[in-house]
């Protein structure tokens, strides 16, 4: 019996030690989805995301250094075709989302010899985070977190209008590469938690919970923060509880916050 | 005229923007082509013109946020700009207060962000959501949020478009007593005729390229700014008739040709050079 209360202790410890790391970061970041009116991009990202775990196994590296390689690289690739004007941008999200979801499933399927567990990857599984994940998230949300806070001023300048961030020099353009650099960065980290297919829920939940008791971009990201963080605990509270599987329940305590927050009266 | 023999005062300021031969292509159009242009301290520019004509194209280009095509247009080294844009569309999802909107660009002490407020008589709104000013409030919150860059250069464009027709003459007065207490340079754009010209040393009409230029004065009497204007260049000519002379603040008119000398008079009375 000691053993197993010292077991359970562990991986549930361990399982919010991360959940936590992640909504640290997720939520101010995705306060900049919002604002920007970028979820798209977010869940482009980790669409093709499931091609950097395919290349992961298929080159035999680690897996988080695969997602990356992706999520980078097509973060590079938005930032470079912004300005084409063959299609639109929605449909070019779209064609990178599902195109590269599309090679990444079909590049699976030749491993004959590899068996993955895709539903850990579409859906997360917090329950089974080694101390090695931990390691990586926390380091991984310390420096999102670090990268997002040094652009944080040309960045919001940016947001709020860029035009008028161009003209008075506040915002040099590489800040807006470093912005979905840093998205990039947090999709791998937190694919672990939630997968995939829920990352976007993680980064626009908390923060469209948290506008109703912001005045303040900055009082809007730290809300976003603390919003994920008891999305994270009732998430795994209801995991543990009735056994549902954990990323969908945390994004459930999310969005019940969220709609609990619409009872809170706006204050501008 | 007597207005136009006096070299006008500004001239000898520091030369804070300038185009030469500018062209703008945009979308395989040619937007504007050969538009010389330069603003120096202590001077008010307004940029007039038809819609579509290239008004605020030229204001980007000069911005720096569309690229010429042929030409150079820029803001010289080391100036500081504030800019005041026609629209300012901040989604609701962005909550902001006029203090913190105020900081957006600049790092302001909270008692020069209330002088510069009380500049603009939106003193009391400094901690109101941007997201209840009114059109007007809006727009002086965002003419005190560039003067709290302590800009060399102040640009509008379209400062009047959200204000009543009683604010719009106050707003253009408003702007000339900034550019007398400051010392900074205005370029704006306008599409409107009449009471922008009061408050103004300097018109460049531009139709693609510029059609004329000069002082208010001599631009109404340009035969190219009738045939663009039509009737609306007549009632301008008109009004500029009736008011060929400058009030100080008590309302007292200054005398004729003494115009272009007094203009820095105008407001508190002490000297730029």
């Amino acid at each position: 019996m000691a053993t197993g209360t010292t077991m359970l202790d562990d991986f549930l410890v361990r399982a919010l030690v991360a959940g936590v790391g992640v909504a640290l970061v997720a939520g101010p970041l995705g306060c900049f989805v919002v604002w920007r009116r970028m979820a798209y991009v977010g869940d482009t990202m980790a669409h093709a995301s499931l091609l950097g775990i395919a290349l992961g196994l298929i080159l035999g590296l680690d897996l988080g250094i695969g997602v990356l390689a992706v999520t980078v690289t097509v973060a590079l690739l938005l930032a470079a075709l912004q300005g084409q004007r063959l299609v639109g941008s929605d449909t070019l999200l779209g064609i990178l989302a599902h195109g590269a979801l599309s090679i990444g499933l079909v590049a699976v399927a030749f491993m004959e010899t590899v068996r993955l567990d895709l539903m850990a990857y579409l859906f997360g599984d917090i329950l089974a985070v080694s101390a090695r994940d931990l390691l990586w998230i926390w380091g991984g949300s310390a420096m999102v977190l670090a990268g997002l806070a040094a652009v944080w001023r040309p960045l919001l300048a940016a947001t709020v209008d860029p035009d008028l961030a161009r003209a008075e020099r506040a915002s040099p353009p590489w800040v807006q590469v470093v912005f979905a650099l840093l998205i990039a960065g947090t999709i791998a980290i937190a694919m672990k938690i939630v997968g995939v297919l829920l990352i976007t829920a993680l980064l626009i939940i908390p923060a469209a919970a948290a506008r109703r008791s912001a005045r303040s971009p900055e009082g809007m990201a730290a809300a976003a923060a603390g919003v994920g963080v008891v999305a994270v605990l009732g998430g795994l509270a209801l995991s543990i509880g009735v056994d549902t599987p954990s990323g969908p329940s945390i994004v459930v305590a999310a969005l019940v916050l969220f709609v609990g927050s619409l009872a809170i009266p706006a204050r501008g | 005229m007597a207005v136009s023999t006096h070299p006008p005062i500004q001239s000898k300021g520091r030369l804070l923007l300038e185009a030469d031969g500018l062209a703008v292509r945009l979308g395989g159009r040619d937007i504007l082509h050969h538009v010389d242009l330069t603003v120096r301290r202590g001077e008010i520019v307004t940029v007039i013109g038809p819609n579509g004509g290239g008004k605020t194209t030229l204001l980007r280009a000069v911005l720096g946020l569309v690229a010429p095509s042929a030409g150079r247009a820029g803001v010289a080294d080391g100036v500081t700009v504030g800019y005041v844009p026609q629209r300012f569309p901040v989604d609701r999802i962005l909550p902001m207060t006029v203090e913190r909107l105020m900081r957006l660009t600049a790092r302001p002490s909270r008692a020069a962000i209330e002088r510069s407020l009380d500049e603009t008589g939106t003193a009391h709104l400094i901690d109101a959501s941007i997201h209840t000013l009114s059109g007007g409030e809006m727009q002086r919150v965002l003419l005190a949020r560039a003067l709290v860059r302590e800009p060399d250069l102040l640009v509008l464009d379209e400062p009047v478009q959200a204000v009543d027709y009683a604010g719009e003459a106050a707003l253009y007065e408003l702007i000339a007593a900034i550019r007398d207490r400051h010392g900074c340079g205005v370029l704006m754009v306008s599409h409107d005729l009449h009471v922008v010209m009061a408050a103004t040393d300097r018109v460049l009409c531009v139709n693609g390229h510029v059609c004329c230029t000069g002082t208010p004065h001599e631009v109404s009497g340009n035969t190219e700014f009738r045939r663009l204007f039509g009737p609306q260049a007549e009632v301008f000519a008109l009004y500029h008739h009736h008011h060929d002379h400058d009030h100080d603040l008590s309302g007292e008119p200054l005398p004729d040709g003494e115009q272009a000398h007094h203009h820095h008079h105008h407001g508190d009375g002490h000297h730029h050079a």
